[in-house]
């Protein structure tokens, strides 16, 4: 049995790298991220784990130093936010194209400039492309599910990739919940020992890591990551399902709210989904056929599911806590439309760009993106495709070219 | 020996070479354009050009040099400015 605590979601996510005990833990300190190491370097001090703790210089080092401990043949994690993981960048690749399964909780937070502490998704949203497994936690108690269940991911024999466990800044890391922690066995058990394939400190058996790839052979590497990301897709749903039946709290790559019969429903990452859920359930009180759904699984991106759950809605609201400057919409925005497109659904998407640098996202403006569905669904004219939520517009006229 | 045709399915993932010491089977020599010429008159087998090649590409016997490895030596001319007596000089092939 698990023991219910007040935690705050970095305490959560330190909780579960303690029952972890990875070997090598390489970090730096980041806003909002620091607690997570901070705590779990406590934890190293007090000798709760067996951990190995490097103290680096930056981020970039750090994943530099995971990479190395990954492939020497240990059980590795790291945690960053914002502009750590933008400084991570190039080794961010190389850890997912090296096919090392580190996980690596990253606590969302706006990238510079202006500089921002707070919440927004453009930093994992700006790695998405990076070959990593990417998970979305809603709550405190869904990071330390997830930072679990990204050990067991990462490390299938079949996928063999790097995972990113992400939570809201300070909305999900810093605020306390109540978090059922379960017991340090069982989550042992479930993780269960770490198998390394080629490690280096395997003396007898030497293996070359990084070599020069040219173009006799770099694509067919490339093509195997792009199967084993697809194969993380089954991955996620076992190891979620498992989860389910060890603790009592299954996942899957996605959670509907009052989604089977909606007329119109919201896309949305995240601890945002909490007020969303709030707000269907309102709406639904006023007869109001709203529903929501919650991708927790962005890479890989789950296309199929996402289009069977939401091919009969008459409009789709997607929700973006960061832009694609110069694109079409947000990234989520625009992976739903590419969804709906290749599989031939005529479903109305709008985007909504919002709670940018942690701008605060009330349930009125959630209300307010019902309400332009619902009258897009009447009118079928979409005024604007990509709307900016909670944005000031100002108090000058907007004078619109003809 | 690396089979070049093989294919995705077929080669070590991320990249790595699970088996040792088989950069013997890439024939580098091939990158060559100029060749490095032995004057065995002027050679005293100090094997500073056998310290500084990139590639071992400095044949030596019973610490003697005897000449190059052209499977492997990519002609980069290195030995040729490392040796003291100007005992080696690059041809163009
Ligand atoms: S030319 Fe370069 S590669 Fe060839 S033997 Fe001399 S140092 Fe080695
Ligand atoms: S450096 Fe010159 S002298 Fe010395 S061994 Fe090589 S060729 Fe001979």
């Amino acid at each position: 049995m698990g023991r219910y605590v007040a935690l705050d979601g970095n305490s959560a996510t330190a909780e579960a790298m303690r029952q972890i005990n990875p070997d090598v833990v390489a970090a730096y300190p980041i806003t909002p991220q620091t607690s997570i190491v901070q705590t779990f370097s406590e934890f190293v001090a007090d000798g709760l784990v067996d951990t190995e703790f490097i103290t680096v210089e930056s981020e970039h080092s750090a994943m530099s130093a995971c990479i190395g401990a990954s492939a020497a043949g240990g059980r590795v994690m790291t945690a960053t936010s914002s502009a750590g993981l933008a400084f991570m960048w190039e080794v961010v690749y190389v850890a997912a194209s090296t096919r090392l399964p580190i996980v690596m909780p990253v606590v969302n937070r706006a990238l510079s400039a202006p500089i921002n502490i707070h919440c927004d998704h453009s930093d994992s949203m700006g790695a998405r492309d990076a070959g990593w497994i990417q998970l979305f936690s809603e709550n405190a108690q869904e990071a330390y599910d997830n930072t679990i269940q990204a050990v067991q991911i990462a490390e299938r024999e079949e996928v063999r990739l790097p995972v990113m466990v992400m939570s809201d800044g300070f909305i999900t890391s810093h605020a306390v919940e109540r978090v059922e922690i379960e017991e340090d066995e069982a989550v042992k058990r479930f993780i269960g020992p770490f198998r390394p394939t080629y490690p280096l400190l395997d003396i007898d058996n030497p293996v070359t890591y990084g070599p020069l790839d040219f173009y006799d052979f770099y694509m067919e590497h490339k093509r195997q990551q792009a199967e084993a990301i697809e194969r993380a897709k089954e991955a996620v749903i076992e190891v979620g399902e498992e989860f389910g039946k060890t603790f009592g709290r299954p996942y899957g790559l996605l959670e509907g709210y009052k989604l089977d019969d909606a007329e119109v429903a919201v896309v949305v990452l995240s601890s945002t989904a909490g007020t969303a859920r709030g707000v269907v359930d309102d709406l639904r009180g006023r007869g109001i056929k709203a529903g929501l759904l919650k991708p927790r699984c962005f890479r890989p991106f789950p296309s199929q599911e996402i289009v069977a759950s939401l091919r009969d809605k008459a409009v789709v609201g997607v929700m973006d806590r960061s832009d694609s400057f110069g694109a079409l919409g947000g990234p989520l925005f625009m992976e739903i439309c590419a969804a709906f497109q290749a599989h031939g659904v005529r479903t109305k998407v709008v985007d909504y760009i919002f709670g940018l640098g942690g701008r605060d996202t009330t349930p009125d403006q959630i209300e307010s993106v019902f309400r332009d569905l619902l009258q897009i669904a009447e009118t079928g004219e979409i005024e604007r495709l990509v709307n900016w939520l909670g944005v000031r517009e100002g108090k000058q006229e907007v004078v619109t070219a003809a | 020996m690396v089979d070049l045709e093989a294919g995705w399915r077929e080669i070590p993932e991320g990249g790595l070479i699970v088996e040792a010491g088989n950069a013997v089977e890439y024939i580098t020599g091939g990158w060559r354009a100029q060749c490095p010429v032995l004057d065995l008159e002027k050679c005293t087998h100090c094997l500073f050009c056998w310290i500084h090649c990139p590639d071992c590409s400095i044949l030596v016997e019973e610490t003697k040099m005897k000449g190059f490895d052209l499977d492997h030596c990519k002609g980069c001319g290195i030995c040729a400015q490392a040796c003291p007596v100007e005992a080696i000089t690059m041809v163009t092939e």
